[in-house]
């Protein structure tokens, strides 16, 4: 028996002011990354801050597994657009905060943190305060703390958003090498085109506010995708097919 | 180290200025005492400083620690109560404008010569600063990590332990640097009122006896007792936030 998508949105709309989602439907497979694509200030973020539950809908409905889902905090690793670590906590005690919130024993979070840190080559840098780290690392230890939330669906806003074209391209990699592991569904938002292609199965398009999904591609190259695959025909026809959609 | 060269310079030319305008214009000694003669001044009656200093450091330390309590209760209270921020908030500020070293003969009147009045004295000059600072640090925390913690779905309990309050340590040492500097202040001023120990009386009778050089004693032991007592915060300060100051050294 298939089974249905991890995650499904449907119909969902919030105005502030003005409208600024209307009627948005999408749905995530478990184990797929998909990106959302869509011009500056459409509203991307603001529909990740609904569907984490930090903001109510005025319409619309969110299921998780096939149940709706009304209190939605505490249910996705979401990572912000901004790293956001906490410079009073070393790396180490950063990544330990979600299993803190959520209650878990000390000395259990502790050990789960470090094989977290160790996994995935940050292990040297436990100790250092966030203030000390370069742009890119703050960015992976931000990503390991949304890992360590230990929710198998993650949220990630731009994620890599303000760094260099090298830093970022790494962190492509780490990103797939992580969602490998760990058996991630993942959503995540970005402006890059090329970034959007390389890393997700299917890509929404959005319209400009009221974000609407204007479009959703699914991306065909096989896995695991390597940096070769950049410039491979297939490639550069859906990165055209894309632009003409933007 | 370079850049404190010029200040000591600058600082040990005025002694020397001092010294010899001292002996040059045969200035009074009840007038204006030289430097030389106001440190051996302080070894004669080096006893006799250390006897007044001790309730000076213990009415200031214990006016402080009062203070720093009645701060951080009065701030969480605030913070967690928009009812109670409302009705305190305007009173907070209003009482910025009053010095309350006014109050000093008042509180004699009420509660005698005791240890009482000056370390009610001194917690009141100190509240404020701390109060303030400690406030506006948990009202400064960046709305974005609040709402991160949110969709973490933390409660407010570990939203003001894991957030608010290490946000707000630097702010609220910032009013403790300034509180320690009053806590000698009001411990000196509060003496005036009526004592028999404590530095603030010693500055008296050596005034009234015209023992300038004594005065001039008493007032540098006051002066190093502030810095001291600033100096102590801030190695507190840089122990228990390392972060903030490594910081600061990033970016300049
Ligand atoms: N709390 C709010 N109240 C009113 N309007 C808001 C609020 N939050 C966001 N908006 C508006 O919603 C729109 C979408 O903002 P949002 O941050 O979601 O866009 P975005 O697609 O993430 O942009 P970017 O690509 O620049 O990150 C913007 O026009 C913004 O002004
Ligand atoms: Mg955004």
């Amino acid at each position: 028996m298939k089974k249905g998508p991890k995650l499904i949105i449907k119909n969902l709309s919030l105005s502030f002011e003005e409208s600024i989602i209307r009627k948005i439907s999408l749905d995530v497979n478990e184990g797929e990354i998909v990106s959302i694509i869509g011009p500056s200030g459409c509203g991307k973020s603001t529909l990740f801050n609904v569907i984490s539950g930090i903001l109510k809908q005025d319409d619309g409905v969110i299921k998780i597994d096939g149940l709706e889902e009304k209190q939605r905090q505490g249910k996705f690793g979401y990572m912000f657009q901004e790293p956001l670590l906490f410079p009073w906590l070393k790396v180490l005690d950063n990544i330990m905060l979600g299993f803190e919130i959520k209650g878990l024993e000390k000395n259990q979070v502790k050990i789960e943190a470090l094989d977290l840190l160790k996994k995935f080559n940050l292990f040297e840098y436990s100790n250092f305060y966030p203030n000390n780290l370069s742009g890119g690392m703050k960015q992976k230890v931000a990503l390991l703390r949304t890992i360590a939330f230990n929710s198998n669906i993650l949220l990630l806003d731009e994620p890599f958003g303000s760094l260099d074209a090298i830093t970022r391209s790494s962190l492509h990699l780490y990103l797939l090498e992580i969602w490998k592991k760990l058996k991630l569904s993942i959503i995540f938002t970005t402006h890059d085109i090329r970034e959007a292609i390389f890393l997700s199965d299917r890509v929404y398009v959005l319209s400009k506010k009221p974000a609407n999904v204007a479009d959703c591609i699914k991306i065909n190259l096989p896995r695991p995708r390597k940096i070769a695959d950049l410039t491979s025909p297939k490639f550069v026809e859906m990165e055209k097919k894309l632009m003409s959609l933007l | 180290m370079k850049q404190h060269i010029f200040p000591i310079l600058f600082g040990f030319l005025v002694l020397l200025t001092w010294q010899f305008s001292v002996s040059f214009f045969h200035i009074e000694q009840w007038i204006l005492p030289s430097p030389i003669q106001i440190i051996d001044s302080f070894w004669q009656s080096r006893s006799l400083i250390f006897f007044h200093l001790v309730p000076t450091i213990f009415e200031a330390s214990i006016g402080l620690i009062g203070a720093i309590f009645i701060s951080i209760f009065i701030a969480i209270l605030m913070e967690r109560s928009q009812v109670m921020k409302k009705i305190i908030y305007p009173f907070l500020i209003i009482s910025q404008t009053i010095p309350f070293i006014i109050l000093a003969p008042l509180l004699t009147l009420w509660f005698g010569f005791g240890l009482l009045p000056k370390i009610i004295i001194i917690a009141l000059v100190c509240f404020f600063p701390i109060t303030i600072n400690l406030f506006d640090g948990f009202q400064g925390v960046d709305p974005s990590i609040l709402r991160l913690l949110n969709s973490m779905g933390a409660n407010q309990k570990q939203i003001f332990r894991l957030v608010k309050w290490p946000a707000s340590l630097p702010a609220f040492f910032s009013g403790l640097r300034i509180a320690a500097a009053y806590s000698i202040l009001g411990a000196v001023v509060s003496e005036w009122m009526g004592a028999d120990r404590g530095l603030g009386i010693l500055l008296i009778r050596s005034t009234k006896s015209y023992l300038t050089d004594r005065v001039f004693a008493v007032i540098g032991i006051i002066t190093i007792l502030s810095i001291v007592s600033v100096l102590i915060v801030e190695i507190i300060a840089r122990l228990s936030i390392p972060w903030h100051f490594n910081k600061l050294r990033v970016k300049s």
